[in-house]
């Protein structure tokens, strides 16, 4: 099991030497060095097991940029030698033929070439020789994998190779992940003496992950009494720490997920905290937003590939104001006859969610489109032993930017003003001159276009599909009206509360039954507070 | 006799209308040769069977929205619930005849390696119990929530996000496996009920009778509670809560009862309808399922009783038709018909029918006109 493990990673990494350091060394034929690894190559030439090892054991040492070529022919199969003159060739991937010691290539191939024979221990050979040419690749990231690989296989053989590199290294990252891949080989080297074995155990708590838990439970209780203890007073302090890490982990899903949910929720907190219209076709509006996304990217694709990277960018503006003429055509035509009438205006709503679905439906078809993702929205990096993605992290921050442009808009604007204006008295504010229908429909609008803007986001994480909309709808209403209506603070709040209970919740019950407890809690919550959490006071009686 | 001076003119035209379908309908079916125009086919009797159920489903969503004001998007929970004890009656009586031949487990259980009956399932293979928790469950349910809600004073919108909550949480938790319910698959393959086979003639017209009866029984009921001292006060919560608050009334009791009545027709609705469909799952806890009874209350016109069910019959009579003929445009018809509804009929198809008699003979509004719903 680790040793195939171990040889998967190897030849991957292997690979990665060949891509990197290979192909413009051999056509260059540069003959530098050349000299000081012709007695090895030579030595595959004589046809033996042994002296094909002792070949490799060579060259796993030497920095001369053909080994490791040589090394992955002879791990293919791929190396020839000709019998006659031994001199050895490269069989390179393509079909052509190099000489092996110098790189150059062949032209006029030898008949009678033999190639150099395989067996197990070759093979282990060729794997060690491979994981010692990538400790010493020139790129620190590729030497960062190698030392791992050295850490999971905990093969003694390296040890030699290792020493070498942890004496040249300069890069304190990568020294130290050497050094942890040392103390592996140490701590299981039987024969190694305590107190090295024992400071070994230091350096791989300070590793501090599964795998280092996974080493130091491994230790045999059979050990010296002292080495024993230091490897359980290991194993208990990482156990601490993947303890915190792990709550740590889910505290970030929660998040992550609280930024989903405020994304989805905060068109809704305009339409319906600011404005009262219980806007069943919110979740339509951020279908339609991710909708736009995709259809930008189209366009990107079929006439401006080398935009892809700003397709999101693009997207947002016109996502925003589609979706908000959108908005204002369904204010103008369908809303304005209903303000005062919550409930019809959800029966209205619902309505027109369910023509838009459908129409979605009809030009797009039923299935889910592809929405890609810019190349700098990929990856991830560590943060401890937590492991951040780029696209997660990128929808936290919209999330809040969003939220704090929103916030700015109502509060330093004359729009946003005016919308506060007639929210609280339409009828004083008329008077005053404010063209309420105006403001109305611009309200509208605003809320609907951020419901695009986040269905932007949301197509980078969820499937684009004529039903987006409908599986963030219940979820937006339970943050806004959690929070509290008419209360932006109070949806952000909610958002990432939510969230993170969630998230927490779900280690202990699974993801639907923390679903579930959360939609009880808010049941219960809306009874004690039935105004939400962050509730605007007041002493009226309605109705 | 009070009795008879509950029901009003469209009420009784209503009730006369039921009467003769319970008669004619059977005979239609039965009796009338294959051949002619009058008969009825087999597959159209389970399907106005389900109209039916559908019909006094709305009758309970009028009374609490259209006399109390509480507008449910829940509703579809209580009638799921009814159903589930149906079909846990009808599972039980599949016994032996299952694919895995257990007599006891129904097969989804021998599926997921139950070794044992879980405890809920004690009893439904008696048919006394089975309805009778086909309506207890949805009204204890219904009395626990809305005890909370109506003594929190939560109103309006609020109440309404989280009864959608309360099915959508049911609806989750019914998809689970573990819950003992057959999961996303549900309860089905049914055999038979109180040992007539449920795929037999006799039997779906039997059901078609007894739907109908309880449609007619249900809207009697509502409409004793609602001509009834107990429904002008009804009303008057509807019309100015805290006003009746002040009067001295306790408004959350009165809204209780009306709620958990509600819930139980809605229950009993449920149990009819799944023989007559053959299956029940969790789709039917879906909160678009609730949101689609409210408009078939708006359509026939709200504060009616006979408006709901006419609405329930129209909508799905048109749903059949639509996704029969033209499956892509019944969203569109469906969606524009909330709209239209809301912004054009706000008193329905029973409130333009009213005021349209009343412009012809002018002195007497009818009764219906007069009972006009307000926010």
């Amino acid at each position: 099991m680790t040793i195939s493990l171990m040889r998967l990673v190897l030849s991957a990494l292997l690979g990665l030497v060949l891509l990197g350091a290979g192909p413009g060394f051999v056509t260059e034929g540069r003959s530098q060095g050349a000299a000081d690894i012709a007695p090895a190559v030579a030595r595959f030439a004589a046809d033996s097991y042994s002296d094909t090892e002792a070949g490799l054991a060579a060259l796993a040492l030497s920095p001369n940029p053909q080994a490791a070529a040589i090394v992955d022919a002879v791990g293919d199969g791929r190396l020839m030698f000709d019998p006659a003159t031994k001199t050895v060739y490269v069989k390179t991937k393509a079909g052509g033929l190099t000489d092996a010691a110098t790189g150059a290539a062949v032209t006029t191939a030898p008949a009678d070439l033999k190639t150099v024979r395989l067996n197990n221990r070759v093979r282990r050979a060729v794997e060690a020789a491979a994981g010692a040419l990538a400790l010493a690749s020139p790129d620190a990231a590729k030497r960062i994998d190698a030392a791992g690989a050295v850490f999971k296989s905990r093969d003694v053989a390296a040890l030699p190779a290792l020493d070498a590199a942890i004496a040249r290294e300069r890069d304190t990252d990568v020294k130290a992940a050497l050094a942890q891949a040392r103390a592996a080989i140490i701590l299981t080297k039987v024969d190694a003496p305590e107190a090295e074995r024992i400071a070994a155990t230091k350096l791989i708590v300070d590793r501090g992950d599964q795998e280092a838990l996974a080493l130091l439970a491994g230790v045999p209780a059979d050990a010296s009494p002292a080495l024993r203890t230091a490897a359980d007073a290991g194993i208990e302090k990482i156990n601490r720490s993947l303890a915190f890490w792990n709550v740590a982990q889910n505290i970030w899903y929660g998040l992550s997920l609280g930024s989903v949910l405020l994304l989805a929720a905060i068109g809704l907190a305009i339409t319906f905290g600011v404005m009262g219209v219980i806007n069943m076709a919110h979740g339509e509006m951020v279908m339609l937003g991710a909708y736009t996304t995709f259809v930008v990217q189209e366009l990107i694709r079929t006439k401006a590939p080398y935009l892809f990277d700003w397709s999101l960018a693009i997207a947002l503006p016109l996502a925003f104001l589609f979706t908000g003429l959108v908005g204002i055509v369904i204010e103008r035509t369908v809303i304005r006859f209903l303000y005062g009438r919550p409930l019809e205006t959800l029966l209205a709503t619902w309505g027109i969610s369910l023509m838009l679905q459908q129409a979605t439906r009809t030009i797009f078809g039923p299935t889910n489109k592809e929405v890609g993702a810019p190349s700098w929205m990929s990856g991830a990096f560590q943060l401890g032993q937590l492991s951040i993605t780029y696209n997660r992290l990128c929808i936290i921050i919209f999330a809040l930017g969003v939220f704090f442009a929103l916030l700015v808009v109502l509060k330093r604007t004359s729009l946003g003003l005016y919308v506060r204006a007639v929210t609280q008295n339409r009828r004083m504010a008329g008077a005053m001159g404010i063209r309420t229908g105006r403001i109305d429909a611009l309200t509208f609008g605003l809320g609907s276009g951020i419901a695009g803007i986040a269905g932007v986001a949301l197509s980078q994480i969820d499937n684009v599909s004529p039903n987006l909309g409908q599986g963030y709808i219940i979820d937006s209403f339970m943050v806004v009206v959690f929070g509290g209506v008419g209360n932006l603070w109070g949806t952000l709040v909610a958002a990432f509360s939510l969230g993170i209970a969630n998230k927490l919740l779900e280690p202990f019950a699974g993801a639907v039954l923390a679903k579930i407890a959360l939609l009880v809690f808010i049941i219960l919550f809306i009874q004690k507070r039935p105004r939400g959490l962050f509730a605007l006071k007041g002493r009226a009686v309605e109705s | 006799m009070r009795g008879l001076g509950i029901v009003d003119r469209p009420g009784a035209i209503f009730l006369i209308l039921l009467v003769a379908a319970a008669i004619l309908v059977p005979i239609a079916n039965l009796v009338v040769p294959e051949g002619s125009p009058f008969h009825i086919s087999n597959y159209l009797v389970p399907l106005l069977g389900k109209y039916l159920c559908y019909a006094l489903l709305a009758v309970s969503v009028d009374l609490v929205w259209g006399y109390c004001g509480v507008l449910s998007l829940g509703h579809g929970a209580f009638f799921a619930l009814g159903g589930y004890a149906m079909g846990m009656y009808l599972m039980r009586q599949i016994g032996a005849r299952g694919v895995y031949g257990n007599p006891v487990l129904p097969d989804f259980m021998v599926f997921l390696n139950y070794k044992e009956l879980p405890w809920f399932w004690y009893g439904f293979d008696w048919f006394p119990f089975a309805m009778i928790m086909a309506l207890v469950v949805p009204g204890v349910l219904a009395f626990a929530f809305g005890w909370f809600a109506f003594r929190s004073r939560v109103t309006g919108v609020y109440l309404s996000i989280i009864t959608q909550a309360m099915t959508f949480a049911l609806m989750l938790a019914f998809f689970r496996n573990d819950m003992g319910f057959g999961g996303n698959n549900g309860l089905t393959d049914f055999k038979d009920i109180l040992g007539f086979s449920i795929s037999a003639d006799s039997t779906r017209v039997t059901l078609f009778v007894l739907s109908a009866v309880a449609l007619a029984a249900g809207y009697l009921l509502c409409r004793a509670l609602v001509t009834s001292k107990y429904g002008k006060v009804l009303v008057a919560v509807r019309d100015a809560e805290s006003r009746t608050r002040f009067l001295g009334y306790r408004v959350a009791n009165y809204k209780l009862l009306a709620w958990t009545v509600s819930a139980m027709l809605a229950g009993a609705a449920g149990a009819l309808y799944v023989p007559q469909v053959g299956i029940i799952n969790p789709g039917e806890f879906a909160p678009a399922n609730s949101i689609e009874i409210v408009i078939w209350v708006a359509v026939g016109g709200r504060g009616t009783l006979v408006g709901a069910a006419l609405g329930a019959l129209i909508v799905n009579a048109g749903k059949t038709w639509f996704t029969g003929v033209l499956p892509e445009a019944w969203l569109f018809a469906l969606g524009a018909l909330f709209v239209l509804v809301t912004l054009f009929l706000p008193r329905g198809v029973l409130g333009l029918w009213g005021s349209l008699s009343a412009r012809r003979h002018k002195p007497a509004p009818s009764a219906v006109a007069s009972a006009k719903p307000a926010e």
